[in-house]
């Protein structure tokens, strides 16, 4: 029989992040076919207590925590250093993290002191026991297996659904003696994009801009007020990003975020290979683009052909009057 | 101090990607290979660096087919010194990339390695951080921008949810996010003179590294069409699809 596996939970304030509920679901789908143990969570930070005990209704073994200094702000080898010592902790041989900018960053790493190969960013968990996942933009979906006896992946948020809490069974416990290398680094500051507004991943609508809104204004001007009006998150194609009219962290893309919300709205984007590759799964695409043959139109389950500097304003009017209605 | 940038040979970022009809690789007829975008962002720092004087060289450096060369000659056409071609003709996963990159650093006396986030073939984003392990050093993933300055490198980094700015000792890894710079184009002045630049050749053997992966690619399909939809005429029946045909308003 395998070892157990180890799942990375991000945590804010105590409550663990979707992200983290959807690499546990992942970490299910794997358990069902590796054959492995159980499944244990690690949480790190200030308020990982708190997370980890809320960890103990997803049926986990273990839940582990640390709220120690050296994890109150992510630093890649104090990360690694815990989740290692985590996994060596509850003898598991998968290690399981979602691919956020945290668990893409770190994972790697452990590899080096584990042998073990990684299978990035998977979409998939298939019947043979294979891990499928998105290779050159999304035009090749590779089913990969990884060879080495210990065994690391990272999961797409936004191809798994969160797991449902089961059974309370398991028990937290403090991770201890986690010695971190003095060549961490330090975090001098952090210069949040945030906003009020949900966060793009995790959205149920996403509203996107392209370059066709000219300018930092015209985001603020056309898109922020759809997106509040369909209480959506906001997001950017890389030309929009390149130009400076959005920060790179709403970038929807092959080398940004991956997101498949309810509904995207694609507003002045034309629909380049690696946009396509950030939103295609999502379930309904809308559109707006002034010119017809913009590839965006073949993804698109409603095309407005339309001027967004008329067709925009009047949709956030409409959608707030039937809001209202 | 000697920087050394990793760069891969991959397909244009335009070209239409399908899987060849033994589903074990892509259709390569016609395709155009170009750097990897990251990489080339990569070199351009490097230069950057090198020319504001803190780095003496700048080597480019490639894993794969003889075919290589012509991106390594690209980057040194860029600016770039010399290059390294470690030539293999088959598979190379991150774990085999990163033994491979870690003993060509040790080779030589560098002080800093910059490289793409990720490449646009295999999508994999590990090279980076696995080479940072395997030298022990610190790394600064997904940087937007980049200052040296006493034994440091002050790295912004592009993370979910803002930009977190993180100071690490040097030699560090740093791996490149799009908005870090605007790579130069290769001129004709440049591109002849790279012509001329030294280019070594190695094999995994001359390394002492194994030729072995820890992920296997058992298949590789084709993703579901999605099926284009139909245009609306104007923004009311826009809403009104939306909220009886899709149901999502």
């Amino acid at each position: 029989m395998s070892g157990s596996i180890l799942v990375f939970i991000e945590q804010a304030s105590g409550e663990p992040q979707k992200s983290g509920l959807v690499a546990l679901e992942a970490a299910r789908q794997i358990q069902a076919k590796w054959g492995n143990g159980s499944i244990s969570t690690l949480c790190l930070g200030a308020g990982a207590k708190g997370a980890a005990e809320a960890m103990l209704q997803y049926g986990v073994a273990k839940a582990l925590y640390s709220e120690e200094a050296s994890f109150s702000q992510y630093r890649a080898i104090a990360y690694e250093a815990a989740f290692l010592k985590g996994m060596e902790s509850v003898g598991a041989t998968v290690g399981i993290a979602a691919a956020t900018t945290t668990g893409k960053d770190f994972l790697p790493r452990c590899g080096v002191q584990l042998d073990a190969g990684q299978a990035s960013d998977i979409i998939a968990v298939n019947d043979d026991g294979s891990l499928r996942r998105p290779m050159y933009a999304g035009d090749v979906l590779a089913d990969v297996e990884i060879t080495s006896e210990k065994k690391l992946v990272t999961v797409r948020t936004s191809a798994f659904a969160a797991a449902e809490p089961t059974a309370t069974s398991g028990t937290s416990e403090e991770l201890n003696g986690v010695a971190v290398g003095e060549n961490a680094g330090e975090i001098t500051s952090f210069e949040a994009s945030g906003g009020d507004r949900p966060e793009l991943t995790e959205a149920d609508i996403v509203v996107s801009g392209g370059r066709a809104l000219q300018s930092e204004e015209n985001f603020e001007k056309y898109i922020f007020p759809l997106a509040d009006a369909l209480g959506a998150a906001v997001g950017a194609s890389r030309a929009a990003v390149d130009s400076g009219y959005a920060p790179n962290d709403w970038q929807v893309g092959q080398t940004g975020k991956i997101v498949a919300p309810n509904l995207y709205v694609a507003v002045g984007i034309s629909g380049a290979i690696q946009h396509l590759a950030g939103m295609k799964d999502s379930k309904t695409i809308v559109a707006i683009n002034k010119d017809p043959e913009a590839p965006i139109y073949e993804v698109a389950d409603f095309g407005l052909v339309a001027d967004l500097y008329e067709a925009v304003p009047e949709l956030t009017e409409k959608v707030k009057a039937a809001k209202a209605g | 101090m000697k920087i050394l940038v990793p760069v891969k040979r991959v397909p244009d970022y335009e070209a239409k990607i399908r899987v060849n009809s033994e589903k074990n690789g892509i259709v390569t007829d016609g395709i155009k290979w170009i750097v990897n975008p990251f990489d080339e962002i990569a070199v351009e720092e490097a230069i950057k660096i090198r020319d504001g004087g803190g780095a003496e060289e700048v080597v480019v450096v490639g894993i794969g087919p003889e075919d290589s060369v012509t991106q390594l000659r690209y980057g040194m056409a860029m600016g770039a010194d010399r290059g390294i071609l470690v030539k293999h003709d088959g598979y190379v996963d991150s774990d085999l990339a990163s033994r491979v990159l870690a003993e060509v650093y040790k080779k030589g006396e560098y002080g800093l390695i910059i490289m793409g986030k990720q490449s646009i073939d295999s999508d994999a984003n590990q090279t980076s951080q696995l080479l940072a392990e395997r030298l022990n050093l610190p790394q600064a993933c997904f940087a937007s921008k980049v200052e040296l300055s006493d034994g440091k490198a002050i790295v912004t980094r592009e993370v979910d949810g803002g930009l977190e700015t993180i100071a690490v000792s040097t030699p560090c890894v740093i791996s490149t996010d799009l908005r870090l710079n605007e790579p130069r184009y290769a001129s004709l002045p440049g591109i002849m003179k790279a012509k001329k630049k030294p280019m070594e050749e190695l094999t995994l053997a001359d390394l002492g590294v194994e030729d072995s992966t820890k992920v296997r690619i058992l298949r590789m399909n084709p993703p579901a069409e999605r099926s284009a939809g139909r245009k609306v005429e104007d923004v009311a029946a826009l809403l009104a699809a939306l909220q009886n045909e899709a149901k999502v308003l």
